[in-house]
């Protein structure tokens, strides 16, 4: 962990911008989140959405892709993963943060995961 | 872990689901609701509705129907009919409990008996009957009550169900009761039943493909791959509770009963088919 911050200042001062507290996700956050995304017992967000090379995926949500261009903003997609009944109060979406589903540890590597889509 | 579970509990049956239903009468609901699931699938021949899932996706119906000659309830349905006939240590039988000695009356079931002002379900009747006779209740969700009330609905093979909401406030209130039991939201899952079976019948969930409210009794007690048995009606509704994980209710317990009262009734006119099969 110690080590990973380290490194992670290391690089943001060898490429010349100012050290800030905020990195980008190491490969383990994108691999957890896409664990979490994944598992039954967890996410299981491809009971609904089809995503990446996900098998059996659902058909109830939208296929999960381009996020980078769709969600510019990352507080807005944390907060429709936190509880997307605040957007729209008739989704089936469970509200992940709300009830306690997804801790905002575990919403947050979810989220790094799906910006690689 | 306790604390989890308060949590659960209060969050239970915080919020209403869509309200698709405005329907000032039972039978305005029903309407309605023939009406949504006519539009939603157009191509479906109303009566078809009572396959569930298989009346929704071809590929499924043809699986189904490559299973149906050697049906795999085939055994407990005899077995049902056996223990239907055998007399109980008193000499008399399950015959002398209902109307017409049992046979042809699935399609009735549940109705609200307007001396105890509750609704009384075929497997509740079962047990009343073996009660009222000195035998000891059985256990309601698989076993001996699947296969008696699985031949109780051979017997009304293709009756329309015809379940009524007598003139009496209990009577619709247990009925309103059940509507809204099957349209609020429960479970960490956040889910209430109409968030499947109406907003999304015809879509898949993982790989499963979801059934329409329409119809939903018919088939029961079904024998599922899953169960590698028949299971009753209330088995499914604690398995579909649990599976948005809400504390599922005993079943036969009132708030069950009087779902299956509202559900069955959304169900009057089509044929009563159990019992089937099911993934
Ligand atoms: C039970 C179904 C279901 C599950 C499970 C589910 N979603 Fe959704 N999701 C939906 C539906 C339906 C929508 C469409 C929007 C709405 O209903 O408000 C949606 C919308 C979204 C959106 C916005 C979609 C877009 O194209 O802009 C995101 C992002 C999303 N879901 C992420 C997730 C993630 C991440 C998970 C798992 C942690 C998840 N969902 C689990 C049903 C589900
Ligand atoms: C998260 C989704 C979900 C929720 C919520 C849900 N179910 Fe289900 N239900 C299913 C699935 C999946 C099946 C199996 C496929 C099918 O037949 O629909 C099923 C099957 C059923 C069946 C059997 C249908 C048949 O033809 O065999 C009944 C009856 C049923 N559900 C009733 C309910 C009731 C009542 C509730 C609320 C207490 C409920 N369900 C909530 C997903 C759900």
């Amino acid at each position: 962990m110690r080590k990973g911050l380290i490194y992670v200042c290391l690089t943001t001062l060898a490429l010349g911008v100012a050290p800030v507290v905020l990195a980008g996700p190491s490969q383990a956050d994108i691999d957890r989140g896409k664990e979490l995304v994944f598992s039954r017992k967890d996410g299981n967000c491809l009971a609904c959405h089809k995503m990446d090379d996900g098998k059996l995926t659902g058909t109830i949500g939208p296929e999960l892709a381009d996020m980078n261009t769709r969600y510019p903003d990352r507080g807005i997609l944390f907060k429709r993963i936190w509880d997307e009944t605040q957007f729209n109060p008739q989704t089936v979406m469970p509200p992940f943060g709300r009830h306690s589903i997804l801790s905002k540890d575990q919403i947050n590597r979810v989220i790094d995961y799906l910006y690689t889509l | 872990m306790l604390k989890a579970k308060i949590i659960l509990v209060a969050m239970g049956v915080a919020l209403l689901a869509p309200q698709v239903l405005a329907g000032a009468t039972p039978e305005e609901d029903r309407k309605e609701t023939v009406e949504y699931f006519k539009q939603m699938f157009p191509e479906v021949p109303l009566k078809d509705f009572v396959n569930g899932q298989y009346a929704l996706n071809e590929d499924r119906r043809a699986q189904w129907q490559s299973l149906q000659d050697f049906p795999p309830y085939e055994f407990a349905v005899a077995e049902g009919k056996e223990m239907f006939e055998a007399p109980f240590a008193n000499g008399k039988t399950y015959g002398s409990c209902f109307e017409n000695g049992g046979i042809g009356v699935r399609q009735n079931y549940p109705y609200f008996d307007e001396g105890t002002k509750q609704v009384i379900t075929l497997e509740l009747a079962i047990n009343q009957c073996r009660e009222a006779n000195g035998e000891k209740p059985l256990k309601y969700k698989k076993g001996d009550i699947a296969s008696i009330s699985a031949y109780m609905a051979t017997t009304s093979e293709g009756e329309a169900f015809d379940i009524k909401v007598p003139d009496d406030p209990k009577a619709l209130a247990a009925y309103e009761d059940g509507k809204q039991f099957y349209y609020s939201r429960r479970g960490q899952l956040n889910f209430s039943c109409a968030s499947c079976h109406v907003q999304n019948p015809g879509k898949w969930i993982r790989a499963d493909l979801l059934s329409p409210t329409l119809g939903q009794p018919s088939s029961f007690p079904v024998h599922r791959s899953k169960w590698g048995e028949l299971g009753t009606l209330h088995r499914r509704f604690a398995g579909c509770n649990k599976n948005v994980r809400a504390e599922p209710l005993p079943a036969q317990s009132e708030e069950y009963r009087n779902l299956e009262y509202f559900l069955t009734y959304m169900s009057n006119g089509l044929p009563v088919v159990g019992p089937s099969t099911r993934p």
